[in-house]
């Protein structure tokens, strides 16, 4: 019985993802082709991004590989809307159709992330005051510790708290500088902003080491 | 003027889509007058804190080697991961850690932090009527904040065990070189003044969907990473505190919430907020105004277990949005 149960089961399973299958690989499928050739206008994404997705840490350029794809939704909303400044990626983001967002969002939130952390020549000192800012924060300044929102491994939560972990150390700078100055301010009731004007240009350069020291943890669920 | 008092104005409430208007607040009850409240008084609270400002406890890295060091160490643990901690862990019926209520470690000033409690204990509590050694206080703690009642265990730690013990000298270690014996500044939550207008749980929820609910989610049920591990708090039903829990009090909850929430826009040792007095009252009902599990001082019904128990800013017994509170979750 068991055998002719688990055979059924199988066989269920395999017709219900033979039933899915257009509708990933079509997402899928639209996705890539924005990703890797562009589209009308759009020069393809690995350009900057990387073939697998994986960012650019010289140039700053974030990894995309294994994030929240509601997360990606929502920040090429900002960048086309302006919540989020960036005179690269504005005309870019404002140029996709709300579904290839999705698309390209999707087809990036499923791939996996570079398993080498971007890293960088970081001095161990700066690299230890950064995990204690990560994991313990600094309350005397009122930052709290970033990994209580982003995830003890910096894995991100969700949509509203992006995976930190794996991106390039100057990719996370340029942000916390975006929020002091506040060319971005599309972060939910105004967290992030907060935490980074609390942020010295010390601390800030040490956190953003040690979170670009650590492999990418792809973010999945959010409960 | 008695406890019960202070609560009547809300009963009555009928119409579940206008959430109650908390009256009872806006007027202030002397607490000498009554017998009844005095055993609920209030913790006095704690002074200003001096040029020297608030008492600085060692680094989290400067914690020493050895057996004592392995001590501060585990109590440390327990009491940030006491979901994931060996043995702390038997002992907690609920998604809740030590560490949510007492931000930093319980190292922050105005975050309730240990370095305040420990030299106050033993200490008479109104709370249970004697004289409480700190051992027996995180018993407490254990058995309404952390729900110990729904537990692997089913009850808190035993008297003087070993998880007690590292909580002890977590706590004694964060102290060192504080007095014994005094209020200090930064110890407990600072209060906040009752707001002009009346508290209502409808402004809260308008609160709460604000600032609160992308971290503690829409249903209050808090988030958790893929391995189970708890990223924000449950704030209320089965993974919350209890009703018997300090944090139910509306009062308690507004003191904590003024000057650490949301994280990363208050700051409690800075003393900055980020709410106004009214929506840090008016949130705090809010959150108290959903079921949570049991208060384990149960007396056979909500009435009697809210008049030996609740003669406090609570909303337990009270009818809110339709529903008369203390059914339990679970």
């Amino acid at each position: 019985m068991r055998g002719r149960y688990r055979f059924t089961c199988g066989l269920f399973g395999f017709s219900f993802l033979i039933l899915l299958m257009p509708t990933i690989s079509a997402a899928n499928e639209a996705g890539k082709k924005l990703a890797l050739q562009g589209g009308e206008g759009v020069q393809p994404c690995s350009s900057c991004h990387g073939a697998q997705g994986g960012g650019n840490a010289a140039a700053g350029w974030p990894r995309l590989a294994g994030l929240n794809a509601d997360y990606m939704v929502q920040q090429l909303n900002a960048l086309a809307n302006g919540t989020r400044s960036n005179p690269l990626m504005a005309p870019i983001a404002s140029s996709l159709s709300e579904q290839q967002r999705k698309d390209v969002a999707e087809y990036f939130a499923n791939l996996t992330p570079p398993t080498t952390p971007p890293g960088g020549d970081v001095d161990q000192k700066i690299l230890k005051r950064g995990k204690v800012l990560a994991q313990r924060g600094d309350w005397q300044q009122g930052i709290p510790a970033c990994t209580s929102c982003h995830g003890l491994k910096g894995q991100g939560v969700g949509a509203a708290f992006p995976s930190i972990a794996g991106q390039p150390a100057m990719y996370l700078q340029n942000q916390i500088k975006a929020w002091q100055s506040g060319s971005r301010q599309n972060d939910p009731n105004g967290l992030m902003a907060s935490v980074a004007k609390r942020l010295s240009d010390e601390d800030s350069q040490a956190v953003t080491a040690w979170f670009a020291s650590l492999p990418a943890e792809p973010s999945k669920s959010d409960q | 003027m008695t406890a019960k008092d202070i609560k009547h104005p809300l009963r009555g409430i009928r119409n579940p889509l206008l959430p109650a208007v908390l009256a009872l607040f806006a007027f202030s009850v002397n607490a000498q007058d009554d017998e009844t409240l005095t055993k609920q008084v209030e913790l006095e609270q704690a002074p200003a804190p001096g040029p020297e400002g608030y008492h600085q406890p060692p680094s989290l890295d400067d914690i020493p080697e050895g057996p004592f060091g392995d001590s501060v160490r585990s109590g440390w643990q327990a009491f940030v991961n006491t979901r994931q901690h060996p043995e702390a862990k038997r002992f907690v019926g609920n998604k809740q850690n030590c560490g949510n209520c007492h931000l930093a470690s319980g190292l922050a000033a105005n975050s309730a932090p240990m370095w305040g409690a420990w030299g106050i204990y033993p200490k008479y509590r109104g709370k249970n009527d004697h004289v409480n050694t700190m051992d027996e206080r995180i018993r407490g703690c254990f058995t309404y904040s952390m729900n110990a009642g729904g537990s692997e265990a089913g009850g808190p730690p035993e008297p003087d065990s070993q998880v007690l013990k590292d909580m002890q000298a977590f706590f004694f270690w964060s102290a060192k070189g504080a007095p014994i014996g005094e209020n200090l500044p930064g110890r407990g939550y600072a209060a906040v003044p009752k707001p002009e207008n009346e508290i209502s749980v409808s402004r809260g929820e308008e609160v709460y969907q604000d600032q609160c609910a992308v971290c503690h989610g829409n249903d209050g049920s808090g988030k958790f990473a893929d391995d189970g591990r708890q990223i924000f708090p449950p704030l209320w039903g089965a993974g919350a505190y209890n009703w018997g829990a300090g944090m139910h009090r509306i009062n308690t909850a507004a003191a904590f919430i003024k000057y650490n929430m949301p994280l990363g826009k208050a700051s409690p040792v800075e003393k900055e907020a980020a709410l106004t007095d009214q929506q840090a009252w008016d949130v705090a009902a809010f959150i108290n105004s959903h079921e949570r599990p049991q208060d384990p001082r149960w007396e056979g019904s909500k009435a009697s277990t809210d008049e030996k128990w609740h003669t406090h800013q609570c909303l337990y017994n009270e009818t809110v949005r339709g529903h008369t509170l203390g059914d339990g979750a679970g």
